[in-house]
């Protein structure tokens, strides 16, 4: 059923009701970039930081973290809340009992937050480099890489949510929970990369922190330290696979 | 000569250590508005979402059109829609495009323009479903059961939560496409409802089949025919009444009156031999019975008969 009508047209009415949240679109595409400009208002966060091995500035981490943080929100704050609509509301089932089937419409909502995550990676990366200067990735398959690799991990974090919980309130319960450690992993708070070395080392374990490791060094050094990747890669995998087991359509 | 449009065969179903279905075999001609009656928990809505492959019966089999719902899904859809209780749709959906999406998924759906003209949602294609009271959702969702030109329908509780006038139009509505050919599930717990639109219906109880006939054969059976009560202008012969075809009892009340109880064609037998007798029916009352008698009889016998076997 891959591209059949029934699918196309899942994945337009989709976006047509997508474009009408637009507290979602606005916490996804306008907030990052939103954020990088405030910080990038604060003087000493241009200049570049002593604790960076490779001379980069605060803002120039948050351009990376930025972009992860977009992925954060469409992934775990926005998304889930509209799949445990669907199920409870009896979408997922109605769409059973349809040629297009229910896999339709989670297979859309997921390519429109994908694609909201993406034009906001865009617009934090034009304001970052025309506004504050912000260096463009040394290595692009690298950063492209990183990027694709945090996409597929924070999206199928939010699909663990989605798939572990039994209903919305619970549900939105264990986003929140998510949310906040996914936003400090994500260096939101802090830059990864300004914290001490063995709290940095054990980040580096967890899927947002590797991203934004990955994604500075594909920014400044060259192509990203492979343990990274393969943090976030696996992550990215092992999630999936738990949510796709799990994943409960009632 | 044609299998019927959906076979069932003992179909049985159990969550735990209850059985909501137990050993249920019907078949549905094709054209055919089948009514599936019974109080609430009775198994009615298990059986209709096997035959939709929402569920997949523990025993037993289905077949819809030669199609068998617990293995091709795909094949299934196709040919069957479904109005499912309870079931909502995308709160900031329209009116219009959700029949547009629905529409999208058949080869050859109905125009959805007149199937909206039809439930009376024509003024209300740019309301989004959340805006949209019960009654009106209801009706959405009958019209994207119909949209694609199914086979067979099944309409689960069908009127919940639609006004008198409405409810006549639906039923009007359902009766049409029952014209068109399509075979018709419908999910009920309306006497009315089952008496108004079946042509056969089978009464649902405890997970079992405990009558299936037609709304009449189903009153007869119960004993709870057409009732006429009269005081006749004269002295009449009551064993001439009792002979007559179609009535079951004669007898006369204390003040004169003479109650007759028997099937409707009864009446116009009895009405003539009254005139044969020169004898004019005063203060005559007609009632005709009601499936509602009927089911309370049928299901109430069945618990009695229930309790019996546990004392044994």
């Amino acid at each position: 059923m891959s591209t059949s009508p029934g699918t196309t047209a899942v994945l337009r009415t989709e976006a047509r009701l997508f474009g009408r949240e637009l507290g979602s679109l606005f916490w996804i595409v306008v907030f990052p970039t939103a954020l990088l400009c405030i910080l990038g208002a604060i003087p000493s966060f241009r200049e570049p930081g002593e604790w960076s091995e490779q001379g980069l500035r605060v803002i120039d981490f948050y351009v990376p973290t930025s972009i992860l943080l977009s992925m954060v929100l469409a992934a775990i704050m926005a998304m889930p809340p509209v799949v445990f609509a669907y199920r409870e509301g009896g979408v997922l089932r109605r769409l059973r009992t349809t040629p297009v089937g229910p896999s339709a419409i989670l297979i859309a909502q997921v390519m429109l937050h994908a694609a909201a995550v993406l034009a906001s990676s865009v617009l934090v990366f034009v304001v970052g480099a025309v506004a504050f200067d912000t260096p463009l990735p040394e290595s692009w398959a690298g950063y492209l890489l990183a990027y694709l690799l945090a996409v597929v991990a924070a999206f199928s974090i939010g699909a663990v949510v989605t798939a572990v919980t039994p209903n919305a309130r619970v549900g939105t319960a264990i986003g929140t929970i998510v949310f906040f450690p996914a936003m400090f992993t994500a260096g939101v708070w802090v830059p990864i990369q300004a914290l001490p070395d063995t709290l940095r080392t054990v980040l580096g374990f967890t899927p947002l922190s590797a991203a934004s490791e990955a994604m500075t060094d594909a920014m400044a050094g060259g192509f990203p330290d492979l343990s990274h990747l393969a943090v976030v890669a696996a992550w990215g995998a092992v999630l999936s696979l738990i949510a796709v087991r799990t994943f409960r359509w009632e | 000569m044609r299998a019927p449009a959906v076979v069932v065969d003992d179909l049985r179903k159990r969550y735990g250590d209850t059985a909501a279905v137990d050993g249920v075999s019907f078949a549905v001609e094709h054209g055919e508005i089948f009514g599936i009656l019974g109080p609430n928990g009775a198994g009615k809505t298990t059986i209709v979402e096997s035959i939709a492959g929402l569920r997949t019966g523990d025993a037993g089999s289905i077949r819809v059109h030669g199609v068998d719902p617990w293995t091709d899904r795909e094949a299934l859809t196709r040919i069957l829609g479904i109005q499912l209780q309870e079931s909502r749709l995308q709160a900031k959906i329209t009116v219009r495009e959700a029949l547009e999406l629905w529409s999208a998924f058949y080869d050859d759906p109905l125009p959805w323009r007149d199937l909206a003209a039809r439930v009376g949602l024509a003024g209300l294609l740019a309301a989004r479903f959340s805006k949209l009271s019960g009654g009106q959702q209801q009706r959405l969702s009958i019209a994207l059961a119909l949209v694609g030109r199914p086979q067979v329908a099944i309409l689960d509780e069908l009127s919940t939560g639609l006004d008198p006038r409405v409810r006549q139009e639906v039923w009007q509505l359902v009766r049409e496409v029952r014209d068109t050919g399509v075979t018709i599930l419908l999910v009920t717990h309306s006497m009315e409802e089952a008496q108004h639109l079946c042509d056969r219906v089978a009464i649902v109880d405890g997970g079992r089949i405990r009558a299936l006939d037609t709304p009449v054969g189903l009153i007869r059976a119960a004993g709870a025919g057409t009732t006429m009560r009269f005081t006749p202008s004269a002295p009449i012969d009551l064993q001439s009444l009792r002979e007559l075809a179609g009535v079951s009892s004669v007898h006369a009340d204390g003040g004169g009156r003479v109650v007759v109880q028997g099937s409707e064609d009864a009446v116009v037998l009895v009405m003539s031999s009254l005139a044969a007798q020169r004898a004019v029916p005063q203060g005559l009352h007609v009632a005709s019975g009601s499936l509602d008698s009927a089911y309370l009889d049928l299901t109430a016998a069945e618990t009695a008969a229930e309790t019996a076997e546990e004392h044994r």
